[in-house]
């Protein structure tokens, strides 16, 4: 689960990483009294979205005073904003964030990831003085210019640790425990609250020699949250896409992609495979769809309400191996959902498993139009002639 | 005939109590399984299937001399399962949960690295050796007891390979998931090496996915220890990168983890790769021709 940045921020300052004096606004009003609370003349203001490269889109802008701020904010509040991260559509801002400006004389990159290498497979401190870009970027172009600190949870965080990061990267000797400090404390949020990711970039070395938080990213593990309903509170359900949240509640998993070819699958790697099938067979799939490895019919109902409500899709491929699951009842729910739902599109269905030949008899003696393939090739190739013709 | 899961294989089932538990206990049993015990704390003394359920998996080991473990017990207690199971000295553990988070998986796998216990998953289809038990969801009826050995990332993925080799007439010394989690007990290469000395194993299938480095250090072991032949299939080959597709280790991040990349890199080191995941089981068994190791009615 991802947050933003005015969230991380507010843990990263509860644990005592310096941050910039900040406000959030949801209005340019607001943005303005901010400003002026915060006093300090200049501000930043910064779009609060899921996705990095805000600045080239636009999204960010420095005002010089709480009218600037509030001028800016117009600009910014309620716009669509386009990053390389964001995709063509955009995402539409709802609030920005209001903080103090920092002159700066360095900016460094520090973060925290799981690398799940052989022989590593445990968090990694990785520190860069290219701060500010991407880190893949950095990692591709530049890989000796990043420091790795292997952080293995069974030896703890260790302060010799912090100070392989602090010289490395060539800061001077006030700043070395400085920021071992901070290292040890993003450690321990990447452990006590089950981070997948966190990144602060950059970590600014201040005109006046401080070292402040100047942006950050936090990732979640999903698979963890039911521990942590504080971080689970600050999940914003706007940044997701609708179709997306609503497969999530229903338990199917869902992604949608640009292609016309819908397909519903039981278990993600064949769910994958279907998607390579229906473009080696010259369609586009309209998404990944995993009903699980023992979909119910109410799932594959759910699934189907799903599939249909992307007005893109013109042909729906469904690929199911029955193991536990059995293939009459999977046909069953088929017919039930498809004449709930009052599907139709053209549909291909694909069964193979336990009990396959009575689920294919089912399907064909109904009224419902299907065909019915056997091969996956062959499935494959058929739903992508009805989503052509 | 086999690796990791054989004829001296005793089992106990962690969570036995449960409905995935006991469910898959009994189609364990109905397919041969030795199932010898099952665990769950608070109800020791049931029986399930007519097989005695015990609190403590010491019990299981000290009572049943059972040596291997399944485990069906919700993510939040998993890794605890996993645990218990290693500290009673199971050598072969197979954990067929959900949803463990991640940290606790570099824990636990911290923890067994060296021991010489196997862990296989966690969120995996288990392990199977056709004609002698299995461990796991795999679907009974799609096995047939023969010599090529598979691995996989995947769950129903693997079902449809094992079924396109069965229907071929070619059995599988042992199926294994590893699971699709970022971090998983048994890796491509540490079941790659078991199959390497299994004299029983004369071809290996590999499934790979998106996502991670695992098929990337398969291929380097393949091109520097293994003489028997491979066929891999990857997985995803059109999934857009930054999204998560379905399995959490699934994900092509920073511009990694491509199936092409894999691809490329398993051609490289001398795999047979399947492009059309429709022709695994005629490709094997085309390559099987090819090197003479079809055998009287296969």
């Amino acid at each position: 689960m991802k947050i933003h940045e005015f969230q991380a921020k507010k843990i990263l300052k509860d644990y005592g990483i310096p941050v910039p004096l900040g406000r959030i606004a949801k209005t340019p009003q607001e943005a303005g009294e901010a400003a002026s609370e915060i006093g300090t003349g200049r501000v930043v203001v910064k779009a609060q979205i899921h996705a990095g490269g805000r600045g080239k889109g636009g999204g960010i802008k420095l005002a010089s005073s709480p009218k600037e701020a509030e001028e800016a904010s117009k600009a910014i509040i309620g716009m669509v904003l386009v990053t390389h991260q964001t995709g063509p559509e955009g995402r539409k801002v709802e609030k920005v964030l209001v903080e103090e400006a920092t002159e700066i004389k360095k900016e460094l990159y520090l973060g925290i990831a799981i690398d799940r290498s052989q022989n590593k497979e445990h968090p990694v401190i990785m520190a860069s003085e290219a701060g500010g870009m991407e880190i893949e970027e950095v990692s591709s172009k530049n890989p000796e210019k990043i420091i790795k600190v292997d952080a293995d949870p069974l030896v703890s965080f260790s302060g010799f640790q912090g100070r392989k990061v602090a010289y490395g990267l060539g800061l001077e000797k006030p700043m070395i425990a400085e920021l071992t400090g901070i290292i040890g404390k993003l450690y321990q949020i990447f452990m006590e609250k089950d981070a997948s990711l966190i990144e602060i970039n950059p970590l600014v070395i201040t005109e006046d020699n401080r070292l402040l938080a100047l942006d950050c990213k936090m990732n979640f593990d999903d698979d963890a949250l039911f521990r942590h309903p504080d971080i689970n509170e600050l999940r914003d359900i706007g940044e997701e896409d609708p179709l997306e949240v609503e497969a999530k509640n229903a338990g199917v998993n869902y992604i949608k992609l640009d292609g016309n070819v819908g397909c519903m699958v039981n278990g993600a790697g064949l769910a994958m495979t279907t998607m390579d099938l229906i473009k080696m067979a010259g369609g586009e799939p309209a998404n990944f769809l995993d009903v699980g490895g023992g979909a119910s019919a109410k799932q594959i109902e759910k699934a189907f309400r799903i599939l249909t409500s992307d007005d893109k899709v013109k042909a729906i491929l469904v690929n199911i191996f029955g193991g536990i699951l059995r293939c009459d009842r999977v046909a069953n729910g088929i017919i039930e959902a498809a004449s709930n739902i009052d599907l139709t599109l053209p549909m291909v269905v694909r069964l193979q498993g336990t009990n396959v030949e009575e689920g294919r008899e089912i399907l064909k003696k109904s009224s419902l139009k299907f065909e019915v393939a056997e091969g996956l090739y062959q499935a494959a190739q058929k739903v992508v002639s009805f989503a052509k013709s | 005939m086999s690796i990791l899961l054989n004829q001296d294989s005793r089992v106990v089932i962690q969570g036995i109590t449960g409905g995935e538990g006991s469910f898959h206990a009994r189609e364990a049993l109905q397919f041969g399984t030795r199932v010898a015990a099952g665990v769950t704390p608070g109800k020791g003394g049931m029986k399930i299937e007519g097989v005695p359920v015990y609190n403590r998996v010491i019990d299981a080991v000290e009572k049943e001399g059972v040596n291997a473990s399944g485990i069906y017990v919700p993510a939040p207690f998993a890794s605890d399962a996993i645990l218990e199971a290693f500290d009673a000295g199971i050598k072969l553990i197979a954990c067929m949960t959900e949803g463990i988070p991640v940290l606790e998986m570099v824990r636990v796998k911290k923890i067994l690295r060296g021991s010489g216990t196997y862990l296989i998953g966690p969120n995996c289809p288990g392990i199977t050796t056709p004609g002698t038990g299995k461990i796991g969801f795999m679907p009974n009826f799609i096995h047939l007891p023969g010599k090529v050995g598979v691995i996989s990332r995947s769950g129903t993925l693997t079902y449809e390979v094992i079924n396109q080799l069965t229907a071929l007439g070619i059995g599988q010394s042992t199926s294994i998931g590893i699971g699709g989690d970022p971090i998983v007990g048994s890796t491509f290469v540490d079941i790659l090496k078991l199959f390497e000395d299994d004299p029983d194993t004369i071809l290996i299938v590999l499934i790979g996915e998106i996502g991670g480095t695992a098929e990337e250090e398969a291929s380097d072991f393949i091109k520097n220890r293994m003489q028997k032949p491979v066929v891999a299939f990857i997985a995803g080959q059109t999934a857009p990168p930054g999204r998560r597709m379905g399995h959490a280790g699934a994900i092509i991040a920073g511009g990694k983890g491509t199936a092409e990349e894999k691809v490329n890199i398993l051609k490289k080191s001398g795999v047979t790769v399947v492009n059309n995941p429709a022709q695994i089981g005629v490709v094997v068994k085309e390559t099987l021709k090819e090197r003479n190791l079809l055998f009287e009615g296969e």
